[in-house]
């Protein structure tokens, strides 16, 4: 295995976005919650056009529109008419406040303002404010979107009574994969927090009326019983503990965190399984069982077509070390595996995952560095999200898309990737692609596989 | 309207009101939920399509990333344009400044791309951590010999009209820095085109079978060396006058260039601009040629275009879009094919568009300035309209509400311009408008119910 870092000064065709995104994307898992960027008009209406073309849903973010007197004279001003306006117009019960390079460039201190702005209302109702530091200069849109998970949690975890039951946090994944885990959770017939839960609110039924704020989301309610759980699930391989609520939990008000990779493949979802079996005593019901069970048939069936293919994987820390867990244990070779993220930790989640793979691990890559890798590893598939698709097709490779953003297909936020069916999903798709390739590139044509 | 800010009330109007007032080219108001980006967004819109530069956004990841590939601006050679370029500036960058970063960056592209000339784009934070952008950038034009060109594009300066300016002012930096002797007389620049979907190339097929030589297309396919003799041609077409005025404007003002202002949507406007170019140029063969070439253009598209117009008689569309002066041509388009505008609304509009939109609509039409998911929401479900025309951030709220949507933005695949972009709008409007899914639409299904019971 082996590491590298871009030695280039610039970056070319990111694999990531900025922490005000995954902010957003966060705050939208929670029920009434509506996301406020501090900056600049721009950064609040790229991201609602980037998130609107992964979700094909309506994605409202309310920005404080800096001018350049606000950048000189700082930006409370413009912050509270904007808290006002969007209190007014989308009676939120919560507004969810990241912040921009800019803000925290010219020093803005959003939990004075915020006070300040609360005091000013006397008592008067207002919906609560979640301010949150996402300068765009640290880390990627992972990070804001865990940086999200745990201020709220650090400001609204406040219940004092056990509850018992367990915390989930998933970290960013679809919506199909929340409302999946939702089910396998579910099963265990135990009471859980599971933040975020954009699952509804990101994809949406149509309605008869334009609903403001969607329906759904993890409610305050929930989080607030945070604090009295037994026991967190945390699905991330790479977080650092000071960035991880699940570690603000354990630390702060004693609920034992459970760390795990995200459950993708069966050995990944197994642990999950057990864990939840364990914190439960409860075993795994049939109908898991059963899910587990045709998997592992399935897997059988297309075992062939999948043997040490190589493959490249590319996306967000802890989706590549999940794929590359289900790629390793189906018999492919991961040949790749990159992140524009650079927590440090990748290579030691890849190691965990896929002890016998060697693949050439990348963080901090972009799509220059992955193109110029995959050329000379030419590998079978890629798989990731859809920013590959220049790459696979300059390099003629097949792309089965995975994670976030999907920008060319319909269906992104239905994509699922975790427990035993989004292994089926995915292992359905790769072995497909590889006989669709192959089948298209033969003479003959085959009609059976 | 319960859904308006009472700060912006003056923002939205009715034609046929006695008192036909509207504010407009104000920042917008904070929380309001604009549809609108910034300056950077206005400045990376319009220099985007020049294909054989460098365009080397100055700033922390989000800026670039959020604009990879995002205009389907097309190119007929290179693609450089089609890369997403950043100094991807970190925390540290914040505190020791962005120059070394910056000159690394550009030193390494020039190197390894060999461009035409690199943009470099200012995001917020450059403004504030005081690199010397113009300083680096000479540096490097400098050791390499070509243009290298800051673009004022702080995202928080203004609105995203300020960025057009900062985008024409890069290009007024370029032109006049080649001999442009030997460009032919008959000659014109395209200004204001972007050639999403390949559509300059329609339009320059227009012109070039009158006889007319396109000089520079700006932006669109646009190539360096042409944009840099673009003040040896006769005349300048302005389309999407909003950003790409103040280049007409400035280059009439230093190269007497004398322009035109056109509009390549819809029949109507089409035909206008062949023929307001052709009488420019006050020769009757030209004008024969433009002749020609409408007629039999529009021979060609008529019947099929009267197919649609026959499904969509008496359907009602609102439309949102980036500028303005687009509005006016859509307005006309959608007539042609049987369909009347009833709520109209723009980001970037000023006093004489609105005043023009009021003059071409009918008594009742909604006219809205910088507005929002809410307020449009509302204007459809008030209008009962069958099609919004927008791009990807209206989309999701026509959706919702059951109404049929034409992206007539950066998402676009298919040509828009032209006789032969007539006939595919019309297409485009009849398969969102005329498809039966809305019947499961909730407010659809409604409205299917009530229209039986009739």
């Amino acid at each position: 295995m082996t590491e590298n870092s871009s030695a280039s000064a610039v970056t070319t065709n990111a694999c990531k976005q900025c922490a005000p995104l995954g902010a957003t994307v966060a705050f939208k898992g929670i029920e009434g919650a509506m996301p406020f960027i501090h900056g600049g008009q721009g950064c609040a209406t790229y991201i609602r056009r980037y998130l609107i073309s992964h979700f094909k849903e309506p994605v409202d973010v309310a920005s404080s529109s800096f001018s350049d007197d606000t950048a000189i004279f700082g930006g409370e001003s413009n912050l509270r008419v904007g808290l006002d306006n969007v209190a007014r117009k989308y009676a939120p019960s919560l507004i969810g406040v990241s912040t921009t390079c800019l803000a925290e460039t010219i020093g803005e201190n959003l939990p004075a303002i915020m006070r300040r702005h609360l005091e000013s209302k006397q008592g008067a109702a207002f919906p609560l404010l979640a301010p949150v530091s996402t300068p765009s200069y640290r880390g990627t849109h992972v990070d804001g979107f865990n940086a999200v998970v745990r201020a709220v949690i650090e400001q609204r975890a406040s219940a004092s009574d056990r509850c018992g039951g367990v915390n989930v946090l998933p970290g960013f994944v679809s919506c199909a994969d929340l409302r999946h885990l939702k089910e396998i959770i579910g099963s265990f017939d135990i009471p859980y927090t599971l933040l975020p839960d954009y699952s509804d609110t990101l994809d949406a039924p149509t309605q008869s009326d334009y609903v403001p704020l969607a329906d759904g989301g993890t409610t305050l309610a929930e989080i607030a019983a945070m604090a009295g759980r037994d026991a967190t699930i945390q699905m991330s391989r790479t977080l650092a503990p000071e960035a991880s609520g699940g570690s603000w939990l354990a630390e702060n008000r004693g609920v034992p965190l459970h760390t795990l990779g995200l459950p993708i493949g069966i050995r990944e979802t197994d642990r999950l399984v057990d864990l939840l079996s364990g914190l439960t005593g409860r075993d795994a019901t049939k109908w898991l069982i059963g899910e587990r069970g045709r998997l592992i048939d399935a897997y059988i069936d297309g075992h062939k077509y999948v043997f040490e293919k190589k493959v490249a994987i590319y996306g967000e820390e802890d989706l590549v070390a999940g794929l590359t867990s289900l790629v390793a244990e189906i018999g492919m070779t991961p040949v790749l595996c990159a992140s524009g993220g650079a927590s440090g930790k990748l290579a030691a989640a890849i190691r965990s995952v896929a002890p016998n793979c060697t693949p050439v691990v990348r963080e901090g890559a972009d799509f220059k560095a992955i193109t110029d890798e995959l050329r000379a590893l030419k590998p079978d598939l890629m798989i990731g999200n859809s920013k590959g698709y220049k790459t696979a097709r300059e390099l003629g490779v097949p792309l089965v898309r995975a994670g976030f953003p999907i920008h060319d297909r319909i269906g992104g936020s239905r994509l699922l990737h975790l427990g035993y069916r989004g292994a089926q999903r995915l292992f359905d798709e790769i072995v497909n692609t590889l006989i669709a390739r192959t089948q298209d590139e033969s003479p003959v044509g085959y009609s059976y596989m | 309207m319960e859904q308006l800010l009472a700060q912006r009330e003056n923002q939205v109007t009715t034609v046929g009101d006695a008192s036909f007032k509207i504010d407009c080219e104000k920042a917008s108001l904070s929380g309001s939920v604009s549809q609108r980006a910034c300056v950077f967004c206005g400045s990376r819109v319009v220099l985007y399509p020049i294909a054989d530069a460098v365009h080397l956004v100055h700033g922390p990841i989000g800026c670039a990333s959020y604009t990879w590939d995002i205009r389907g601006a097309l190119s007929s050679g290179p693609e450089l344009h089609r890369l997403s370029f950043s100094t991807d500036l970190k925390e540290r960058d914040v505190i020791f400044g962005g120059e070394k970063p910056l000159e690394r960056s550009l030193e390494e592209l020039i190197e390894k791309y060999a461009p035409s000339a690199a943009f470099v784009y200012s995001t917020c934070i450059v403004g504030l951590i005081g690199d010397d952008v113009e300083a680096v950038c000479r540096k490097v034009a400098a050791k390499y010999e070509i243009p290298v060109i800051p673009v004022h594009s702080e995202g928080f300066k203004g609105t995203k009209r300020d960025g057009y300016k900062a985008a024409c002012d890069a290009l007024f930096k370029l032109i006049g820095t080649l001999p442009a002797d030997d460009v032919p007389k008959r000659s014109l620049n395209i200004l204001g085109d972007f050639n999403l979907a390949g559509e300059i190339w329609i339009i320059k097929d227009y012109y070039e079978k009158m006889g007319i030589h396109v000089q520079a297309s700006i932006t669109g396919d646009g190539r360096i060396a042409d944009i840099r003799r673009a003040h040896g041609a006769a005349l300048n077409v302005v389309q999407c006058s909003g950003s790409t005025m103040y280049l007409a404007k400035e280059m009439k003002e230093k190269y007497g260039i004398p322009f035109r202002r056109v509009s390549y949507f819809g029949i109507e406007d089409m035909s206008d601009a062949l023929y307001d170019v052709a009488k420019f140029f006050k020769d009757p063969e030209i004008m024969r040629k433009a002749t020609d070439l409408v007629s039999r253009e529009v021979r060609e598209i008529y019947p099929k275009l009267m197919h649609y117009r026959q499904a969509l008689e008496g359907k009602t569309a609102a439309v949102y879009v980036g500028g303005a002066f687009k509005a006016f041509s859509l307005v006309k388009a959608l007539r042609t094919i049987g369909m009347e505008v009833v709520m109209v609304g723009s980001q970037t509009g000023n006093a004489e568009d609105y005043q023009q939109l009021r003059d071409i609509c009918k008594p009742g039409t909604i006219i809205a300035d910088d507005s929002n998911p809410l307020e449009l929401s509302s204007f459809l479900k008030q209008k009962d309209i069958d099609l919004l025309i927008g791009g990807v951030k209206e989309r999701p709220i026509a959706y919702k509400l059951g109404v049929g949507f034409c992206d007539h933005n950066h998402e676009r695949k298919r040509a828009l311009e032209g006789f032969v972009g007539m006939l595919n709008f019309a297409e485009e409007v009849y398969s969102s408008v005329m498809s039966p899914v809305w019947q499961f639409a909730p407010r659809r299904e409604r409205r299917t119910v009530a229209e039986a019971r009739q």
